[in-house]
């Protein structure tokens, strides 16, 4: 029993951590590149206008789709690592 | 054929579909009216959550707003995708393992309390009633354009078509019918799109037109878009927007209001496994993106057809703009399509100056040097997408599918939140708070009696709109923002917090919302009781009220933290519970208790 309370504290703290990680790229690639940074990649053109117009109309979308899949895949892992898997 | 006998036929056939699905998807037990029996495939529930999620204000209004805000409108673009990515991490999985029905039971349970379940209730009906008469009056308009009957008689037409579907088959009937749905919608949305990609840019993928040469001028098509609005007194499209603390919080309610609402959570009920509930998340947001990454490109290829249709000078290199802008097409020469949609007063004309020409531009600026006395077109956004094929030319039966699209766009997402208000009536007030000794049959029976009240209801709200059913993006993402997704959260990753602070927390977050709301759009949107004008330079801090659910979120967080501190921590059963919705070990299909 102490076991499988150590090994389910393991598992959620790696969530955790997972969790943490694909939020800061979520706000990074939204409120960072296409909101607050943009006027920091001005200078980067990407057709006809700059990065920062292009991570708000396509490429947060995309990173988005992105990181749900990463997610998925990587809890698929962390539940067969811990057996807490159905 | 006539155009609209085509678009009869096309209207028409899908509604036989629908009505198809519905009799072979019945629901037998209140499993299959809440949950579609727990075995959807999780691309199936993608799709299906796809059209749950994509309203008549995705298909028909988004890219009309993009086109005419540019740059400042990709807060809905990130907003209403960005939701996924915290339904999936921080709300889907957890929600299905505790494995019931609704969302206020899961609130009920979680915070011990039948007050914590009934205020989830209110908010859930709240903002699933405000979305739903939005949808009902969308498919109004879509039937009176395409259908020649009375904006009325085409919403009643859809809710009893919804009504056959959604009462005989609950959420087995709707699933199977929104994965119908999404099929008509998505082919009606991006056909048009291609052509339209082809004809500007010669890229038959409309987001990487989007970013190609124009090319009747050889330019970026963006750039040829800023110079052409720009000559009009328009700001650029591409322009950024000042005021980034308000778009960001935009943004932000937009995202957290999107993974608090209801009739979206409730269908990752329907999957048999944790992990397919992970799935499903991503497999939701490829769908809804296919829309989305369209989206734009739409936006910007409509905006610039539509200027150079009125100053056709504008279309190829232009040397000088001064004399492009001099060069408008007369009104005696107006293409067919705007003489259409005049017909239903959505393109309005009025020659301000007495040329015989059409004068479109931004009546801020002053023009009266080219002998404008103001602007002289007016389109409304809602029309952008609608009148796409017939702006490109193509044939009727293009027309005939957006039509259709348009339709199943406003049906599906209407019948997942009636859905969502007929079972927080049945399960969570009948069954949870009235009557518990009820029988199965009995719910089902009275599943089936709350949502034919529901869509009577909406109905009645549709053809007589309240002054609210204007306020979706305010009222229904602001309280999904500001009470449901905070609750949720906490429910799933505190141990700590316990019922009163959860309630304390949800009806912080509700109250401020709805009164900061209420200061600038009046009381109840009781026209004319606002107590300030609703203005960037009235806003505290610039904020504006469709921003405002996101610091009722933080609010909600702080208050429940704080309270749930100073008092005493939830029973152990209820920490034992929170434990076991952490890890997928052990999930069985949604059940009843």
């Amino acid at each position: 029993m102490a076991d499988d309370n150590s090994k389910a504290a393991a598992y959620w703290k790696a969530n955790l951590r997972l969790i943490t990680g694909c939020l800061i790229v979520w706000a990074l690639v939204s409120y960072g590149c296409a909101i607050l940074l943009r006027p920091l990649l001005a200078g980067i053109p990407v057709g006809g206008t700059d990065l920062g117009f292009w991570f708000a109309q396509q490429g947060s979308i995309l990173a988005f789709i992105g990181l749900i899949f990463f997610y998925a895949w990587k809890m698929n892992r962390l539940d067969k690592k811990f057996g807490l898997g159905e | 054929m006539s155009q609209f006998a085509i678009n009869v036929l096309f209207v028409g056939g899908s509604f036989a579909i629908y009505i198809g699905i519905a009799i072979w998807a019945k629901a037998g037990s209140t499993r299959d009216f809440y949950v579609a029996g727990g075995g959807v495939h999780p691309i199936t529930n993608g799709m299906a959550i796809g059209a749950d999620w994509m309203s008549a204000a995705s298909f028909i209004s988004m890219a009309g707003i993009i086109a005419s805000a540019g740059y400042g409108a990709s807060t809905f673009l990130m907003g209403w995708t960005g939701g996924y990515v915290l339904l999936a991490l921080l709300l889907a999985p957890y929600l299905r393992k505790f494995g019931k029905f609704t969302v206020p039971e899961f609130i009920g349970d979680r915070f011990y309390s039948k007050s914590a379940r009934m205020v989830a209730v209110v908010c859930l009906i709240v903002a699933s009633l405000t979305y739903v008469i939005g949808q009902m009056a969308g498919a109004g308009v879509a039937f009176s354009r395409f259908l020649e009957v009375d904006a009325t008689t085409g919403l009643i037409i859809a809710a009893i078509v919804v009504f056959f579907y959604s009462v005989l088959g609950g959420m087995k009937g709707i699933t199977y019918t929104q994965v119908a749905q999404y099929i008509v919608l998505i082919v009606a949305y991006t056909i048009p799109a291609v052509f339209i990609s082809l004809e500007l840019t010669d890229n038959p993928i409309p987001p990487l037109g989007l970013f190609s040469d124009h090319s009747a001028s050889g330019e970026p098509l963006l750039s040829k878009l800023n110079e052409v609005v720009t000559a009009l007194g328009f700001n650029e499209y591409t322009a950024m927007v000042d005021n980034k603390l308000n778009m960001v919080l935009f943004t932000l309610s937009l995202m957290i209001g999107t993974a608090g609402l209801p009739h979206v959570i409730m269908r990752f009920f329907t999957v048999p496994k944790v992990a397919d509930a992970r799935w499903s998340a991503g497999w939701a947001l490829v769908f809804i993106g296919l829309l989305y990454l369209t989206a734009p490109a739409v936006a910007s290829m409509a905006r610039l057809n539509l200027v150079t249709t009125i100053y056709p000078d504008m279309a190829a290199q232009v040397e000088n703009y001064e004399d492009a802008a001099a060069n408008p097409i007369a009104y005696a020469d107006r293409p067919d399509w705007i003489r259409t949609w005049e017909e239903t007063g959505l393109i309005t004309f009025d020659d301000k100056n007495n040329d015989g020409r059409i004068q479109l531009y931004n009546d801020a600026a002053d023009f009266s040097d080219r002998g404008w006395q103001g602007n002289e077109l007016e389109v409304s956004n809602d029309i952008l997408v609608l009148a796409n094929p017939e702006i490109a030319n193509l044939p009727g039966w293009v027309v005939g599918l957006i039509a259709a699209g348009g339709l199943a766009a406003a049906l599906s997402t209407a019948a997942g939140l009636l859905l969502a208000i007929s079972s927080a009536i049945s399960h969570d007030l009948i069954k949870g708070a009235i009557n518990p000794k009820i029988t199965e049959k009995g719910e089902l029976r009275a599943a089936r009696i709350s949502m034919s009240v529901a869509i009577v209801v909406a109905t009645y709200l549709g053809v007589n709109p309240p002054g609210f059913a204007a306020q979706v993006v305010a009222l229904a993402f602001g309280i999904a923002a500001a009470s449901l997704f905070p609750a949720l959260m906490m429910g799933i990753f505190s141990k700590r917090i316990n019922n009163k602070g959860a309630i304390a927390g949800m009806l912080s977050g509700l109250i401020f919302t709805l009164v900061y709301i209420f200061v600038y759009k009046g009381w109840f949107f009781i026209p004319d009781t606002n107590n300030l004008p609703d203005t960037e330079a009235n806003w505290v801090l610039g904020i504006s009220p469709l921003s405002i659910g996101a610091v009722g979120a933080i609010l909600n967080f702080a208050v429940a933290y704080m309270v749930s501190s100073a008092t005493e921590e939830p029973p152990q059963e209820i920490q034992d519970l929170v434990e076991s919705v952490r890890y997928p070990k052990g999930a069985g299909v949604a059940i009843d208790h």
